[in-house]
């Protein structure tokens, strides 16, 4: 029997999407900074940008420079904290019928769980993603997610004030992926999604300044898709939840590999900067791959990836 | 707003390092206002990656939009390969425009370099009133030709930092002339160009409390507000406030900006 309409939807635990097509926190906005280009709807979720309790202004320019295949950002987190999100953002947010996944973050234990309390009962919100990426002012600026009982501490916080599934986004910034991964589903993560941008840097060889005010920033784009796939590749065979494949993501072909390897959702990030529908070409190319290729279901890709026998 | 591929009319040389090119974009030009922009792909490849942001520099004919550009890159390097016939992919019209004179103002235009761009759209539009334009070039090279913007050079005047064409100086020097000329409660000045440049401009104009808009540039990544990379630090001091260069601008009033920090 050939296959006339492939499923593309995917479960990630208790979370399930029509399509594994995701955008990744902050890079498309709250999702209304794109809706005038094509149906949010068409995705399988979108994540909106890191939010806080409080507003936070964000750095000083300049934030972000190109470089080669990729760009570097260091934007602060800049949001309009909790109140205004759930005042004016969330009733928008409501409308949409695609996966609503708000990222949060904190400079204090207290301050992630601060933001999922917030965000209870406000049902246009589908799941939460962690950002453990940032300093932990408590313990001398050290990132939160550098440290497996850090990392798992923040977890547990979070899951015990969220009536929501909590996603945990890895940083790449540590010396073995596999030990975080083993942190944060053992504090309970439903889901991680990795990488966070590698950080980088550029320096201007006229004035001898760095490019970023921030001096260093984080990288992202097609530049980092190798190292994401690697990690991925590694998370995926450490832990038994589903994983989200984030890291420079531009055509089908760069989310079949991540798929291939073993995650059950892909983010779709800088590519949005290039190309705003580029996630929704995604969800059609993958769709004619699927047909083009006898695959009835999405899922007979996922973590089919041959490994020679004697790896 | 929309997103599209659009064919190239010509891209053409206009002076020692400007281009002009035309885009065949009906539907841009028909939504488009002075002091908007579009964000340009320059290249199907992955490098460079991001789209380059660009003033609308005009319109011609009600279908062409106007883009008038410096090669400064490698992205617009590339710009000034594309050929007549060719596509480029263009998202716009993005941003706020120029608020349009109060009555019984008179605008005076102020461009340093390739900053005309949207001063020659904003000067399309000001036809009826002949604003009083002023160009600020570092040599007579670099000089734009009005009419293939369907200007003429009347009111228009220049400086060149070399002294090779109009005034021997900057283009602060003849704003601060005319403007002493002027009676304050009559001008208003609308100005783009270098940093240096419109700090001067906003402290000219403020000083003087005349209503001043400039249009201000920065890295930019989506151009719809998204990635917040384009930020500028705004004159409310506490607490620190960044406007964005592409949702909040790219025009501001001069009193809006902390140009300390700029």
């Amino acid at each position: 029997m050939s296959i006339t309409q492939p499923d593309l939807s995917v479960t990630l635990g208790p979370l399930r999407l029509k399509n594994p097509l995701m955008t990744s926190s902050g890079t498309f906005g709250y999702g209304r900074e794109y809706s005038e280009l094509f149906d949010l709807n068409l995705l399988g979720g979108i994540v909106v940008k890191g939010l806080s309790v409080r507003p936070r202004a964000g750095n000083p320019p300049p934030r972000i420079v190109e470089t080669s295949c990729g760009m570097l950002n260091a934007i602060g987190l800049a949001n309009m904290g909790l109140k205004a999100f759930v005042d004016t953002v969330a009733p928008w947010l409501a409308g949409l019928t695609t996966r609503v996944v708000v990222n949060i973050y904190g400079h204090t234990v207290d301050e992630y769980r601060a933001v999922a309390e917030g965000l209870k009962g406000i049902d246009a919100v589908s799941a939460l993603e962690v950002n453990i990426s940032c300093p932990n002012v408590e313990c001398g600026g050290m990132v939160f997610g550098t440290d497996p009982a850090i990392a798992a501490r923040v977890t547990e916080q979070v899951l015990k004030h969220a009536d929501k599934p909590v996603i945990v986004k890895l940083s790449p910034n540590v010396t073995d992926i596999r030990e975080m991964a083993r942190a944060v589903e053992g504090a309970g993560a439903h889901v991680i999604s990795l990488i966070n941008a590698p950080t980088g840097m550029a320096v201007d060889i006229k004035t001898r300044r760095p490019k970023l005010a921030n001096i260093s920033g984080g990288l992202t784009g097609p530049a980092i898709r190798p190292i994401a796939l690697h990690m991925v590749h590694q998370v995926v065979r450490t832990v038994h939840i589903p994983v989200i494949g984030i890291g420079g993501i531009m055509n089908y072909r760069d989310a079949l590999e991540f798929l291939i390897v073993g995650a059950r959702a892909v983010q779709v990030g800088t590519a949005n900067f290039v190309n705003p529908c580029t996630a929704l070409n995604i969800v059609g190319d993958l769709e004619r791959y699927c047909l083009d290729n006898g695959i009835a279901s999405i899922n007979e890709v996922i973590g089919t990836l041959e490994l020679p026998p004697w790896k | 707003m929309i997103d599209r591929d659009i064919e190239i009319a010509f891209n053409t040389q206009v002076s020692a390092d400007s281009y002009l090119m035309g885009l065949k974009a009906p539907e841009i030009v028909s939504a488009a206002t002075p002091g908007q922009f579009v964000m340009i792909r320059v290249g199907p490849a992955l490098e460079p990656l991001l789209r380059r942001p660009f003033s609308i520099g005009g319109t011609l004919q009600g279908e062409l939009l106007l883009i008038l550009y410096k090669v400064v890159g490698r992205g617009t390097a590339l710009m000034a390969t594309a050929e007549k016939g060719d596509h480029l992919t263009v998202l716009g019209p993005l941003g706020r425009r120029f608020s349009l004179p109060q009555p019984g103002k008179t605008p005076i235009l102020a461009a340093g370099g390739i900053g005309i761009a949207p001063l020659m759209f904003l000067a399309q539009t000001l036809s009826v009133s002949k604003p009083l334009f002023l160009a600020g070039y570092r040599r007579k090279a670099e000089k734009i030709p009005l009419d293939k913007f369907g200007l003429t050079d009347e009111n228009f005047l220049i400086a060149t930092d070399d002294g090779s064409a109009g005034h021997h100086g900057f283009v602060t020097d003849l704003l601060e002339t005319h403007i002493r000329q002027l009676n304050n409660a009559s001008a208003c000045v609308y100005a783009c160009g270098p940093a240096a440049m419109l700090k001067k401009v906003a402290a000219l104009t403020l000083a003087n409390q005349i209503p001043c808009q400039l249009s201000l540039e920065a890295n930019m990544a989506c151009g719809l507000g998204a990635c917040q990379g384009c930020a500028v630090k705004s004159s409310v001091p506490d607490p620190i406030t960044y406007y964005l260069v592409c949702t909040d601008g790219p025009i501001f009033p001069a009193r809006a900006i902390d140009w300390e920090t700029l």
